[in-house]
């Protein structure tokens, strides 16, 4: 079988929740808003079980298009993805500062 | 205004009903989301980059106060306190909850609303001209048309499952100002010159996205009673004949691209013969009671010109701007078509807030016969006004931050959410749209420059009509970077044309300079009168182009 591609390393899950829509990013055995709070797997079998608990959750009806996020360890343990368009998710929009995460957690 | 029949009625309930039970068996696991997503799609909700987003329709732009006061009530309740008008005449909500959309569609029913086709690979929403009924340059109102085809395509059993999306815009006007040859399907209200008979021009196969294609002319005259049966001949065709192996090459611009407009016009024309009887004919009693809700309004008799008008004007600058670029001459004496900009400087093209509707309905329904419009071009029109109001109603709009005097300007910039929002975008819209908004924001330049657009969007499915701006910015990705392409020379009108690339990406940043360099161009060598489009035809892409390298140079 071949390998599943997936982001380099280290890396996050982030989804949608089914009911509400927001983005919700996985921790241990489960979901949060707040993206400070989303667990970094930095090797690949942890990043083999973010990405199985996205499979589950999806099945199991808590989310929406769960998939890896790669990302840098910034200041504080901040997760801040690679590319500016998981940036973007991870804040809200940029034109209205206080919408989205960004207003939500203070960031 | 049409309203709802007891059919309309019970249709549109029906399927509020019918969708909570399909959200129900969602959030029950009886659905997955690959069964549940082109459901849910049909209903307008989409899943974008933040939150879901749902898209209500508002056929062929019209709304009345009470659906605008319903718009705010739903905004202040289930999402944010605003909505955002779009380049297809509809409104779309950024935060809605899928637990809520049930109850959403509901108090859309309340005020004949709802959010069916306005999205999947179905016919959607049709579009009409903003001033139906009241351009002073109208053949025909175009509306009932575009009200008999909203009842024909809505849950038309065999167009429910097309192979791409399906876009219908009508006119009766001699300016299109419905951007006709942007459309699967256009239809424009003309006379036959030997029988002096009303009937229908139709256009086929035009389309923006990643492969633009002008529409064509399909039929030349189509007798009006035949408009269903055509257009039935020409869904079917495209149904069957489509291809469906690729969603990019799905679009009937494809088809027509790929056999041709005589391959196509033939097929079309056999089919149409198998169709062609009385009995399916426009049953012309039902579209005289379709017809009848769009009456012109009890209009007074006025003189031409208000003096009341001219003297507010001569006394206040701001409402002389305003009455030069947001008036629309009126086909009945006394009364304009006032066009409300929701492009105030540094503010996101069409959004209004919740507050911002009410007013525009206080005012629709105090001065406008209980009527607003949605533009395509992300602004609302008040179609029904006494010149004699307008210094009231400026006064009001100016107060609320709805008076800026740019229609057809510079900074009435058309523009799709983008990436601040969108899940498909590769680039963001908005911000680009406000810094060059805010550059060209002096209003001597802006009246300097005259009747300028440019249209911007964040990925290459078009959605900000980048293709058919004077100027239209593309938003890309280029390595790891939001990089934005230039057009230069598109036209949505009557000379109609797809813009030319000026030349590479550009950062976010060097967009405004580099439209600067190329405006400058076309100041330093216009002749007297002479548009900026005009200018371009005649100049030719050369100097723009060479204008244009300055700055691309210093970045490459």
């Amino acid at each position: 079988m071949a390998a599943v591609k997936r982001p380099p390393l280290p890396v996050i899950l982030v989804a949608n929740d089914l009911l509400e829509g927001d983005v919700v990013y996985a921790v241990a055995g489960g979901w949060t808003r707040d993206p400070r709070q989303a667990l970094v797997a930095g090797d690949e079998a942890a990043a083999q079980a973010l990405e199985a608990f996205g499979a589950t959750e999806l099945r199991q009806c808590k989310v929406v298009d769960p998939y890896l996020v790669d990302v840098q360890v910034g200041e504080g343990g901040l997760p801040v993805p690679r590319h500016y368009r998981e940036v973007l998710r991870m804040h809200g929009p940029s034109v209205r500062r206080d919408l989205g995460k960004q207003a939500d957690f203070d960031y | 205004m049409y309203r709802y029949d007891e059919f309309d009625e019970r249709l549109v309930r029906e399927r509020v009903a019918q969708f909570a039970s399909q959200v129900e068996r969602r959030l029950s696991g009886a659905l997955t989301e690959e069964e549940f997503r082109p459901l849910r799609l049909k209903n307008g909700l989409y899943l974008q980059l933040h939150a879901y987003m749902l898209r209500i329709a508002v056929p062929y732009g019209t709304l009345h106060a009470r659906q605008l006061r319903q718009l705010a009530h739903i905004a202040d309740v289930y999402d944010r306190g605003y909505g955002h008008f779009t380049t297809r005449q509809n409104l779309q909500f950024n935060w809605p909850k899928l637990k809520d959309v049930p109850a959403i569609l509901g108090l859309l029913a309340d005020v004949e609303m709802h959010c069916i086709q306005t999205s999947g690979n179905c016919i959607r929403n049709v579009t009409a001209d903003h001033f139906s009924g009241v351009a002073h340059d109208e053949f025909e109102d175009p509306r009932p048309i575009a009200e008999l085809l909203r009842q024909w395509s809505s849950l038309h059993p065999e167009f429910e499952w097309l192979g791409r999306k399906f876009k219908i815009a009508v006119t009766g006007a001699t300016q299109d100002r419905a951007v006709l040859k942007s459309h699967d399907v256009g239809v424009r209200i003309v006379r036959d010159p030997a029988t002096q008979q009303v009937g229908y021009q139709i256009l086929i196969g035009g389309g923006l996205g990643r492969t633009p294609m002008v529409g064509k002319v399909l039929r030349e005259f189509l007798p009006r009673e035949k408009l269903l049966s055509y257009l039935e001949a020409v869904l079917r065709v495209y149904n069957l004949e489509g291809r469906r192996d690729n969603k990019y090459k799905a679009r009937i611009k494809i088809l027509v691209h790929e056999i041709g407009i005589d391959a196509i016009r033939a097929k079309v024309e056999e089919e149409f013969a198998a169709i062609d009887s009385p009995r399916n004919d426009v049953d012309p009693q039902e579209f005289a009671r379709i017809a009848a809700f769009f009456a012109p309004p009890a209009y007074e008799s006025l003189p031409d010109v208000s003096r009341k008008l001219e003297q507010a004007q001569a006394a206040d600058a701001e409402l002389a701007r305003f009455v030069e670029h947001n008036l629309f001459r009126h086909k009945q004496r006394g009364y304009t078509a006032l066009t409300i900009s929701l492009k105030p400087i540094g503010q996101a093209p069409g959004d209004a807030t919740s507050h911002q509707m009410r007013v525009i309905a206080d005012l629709a329904e105090k001065y406008s016969f209980d009527e607003a419009r949605v533009t395509h071009m992300q602004n609302i029109v008040l179609p029904h006004v006494r010149l004699d109001d307008v210094p009231e109603i400026f006064a009001v709009l100016r107060a609320e931050g709805l008076g800026t005097p740019n229609v057809g300007l510079v900074t009435d910039i058309l523009a799709c959410p983008g990436l601040d929002y969108c899940a498909l975008a590769t680039a963001r819209s908005i911000p680009v749209a406000q810094a060059l908004a805010e550059h060209f924001a002096d209003p001597a330049k802006q009246k300097e420059i005259g009747d300028f657009s440019i249209k911007i969007s964040g990925c290459i499915n078009a959605c900000g009509h980048h293709h058919i701006g004077n100027i239209g910015i593309l938003g890309l990705e280029k390595k790891g970077a939001e990089s934005y392409q230039i057009t230069i020379g598109g036209d949505p009108g009557e000379n109609y044309a797809l813009g030319e690339l000026l030349g590479p990406g550009l950062p976010a940043e060097l967009v405004p300079e580099a439209i600067d360099r190329v405006v400058a161009v076309y100041l330093s060598q216009r002749e007297p009168g002479e548009s900026f489009i005009e200018a371009y035809r005649r100049l030719g892409l050369a100097p723009f182009k060479a204008a244009f390298k300055e700055i691309a140079d210093a970045v490459a």
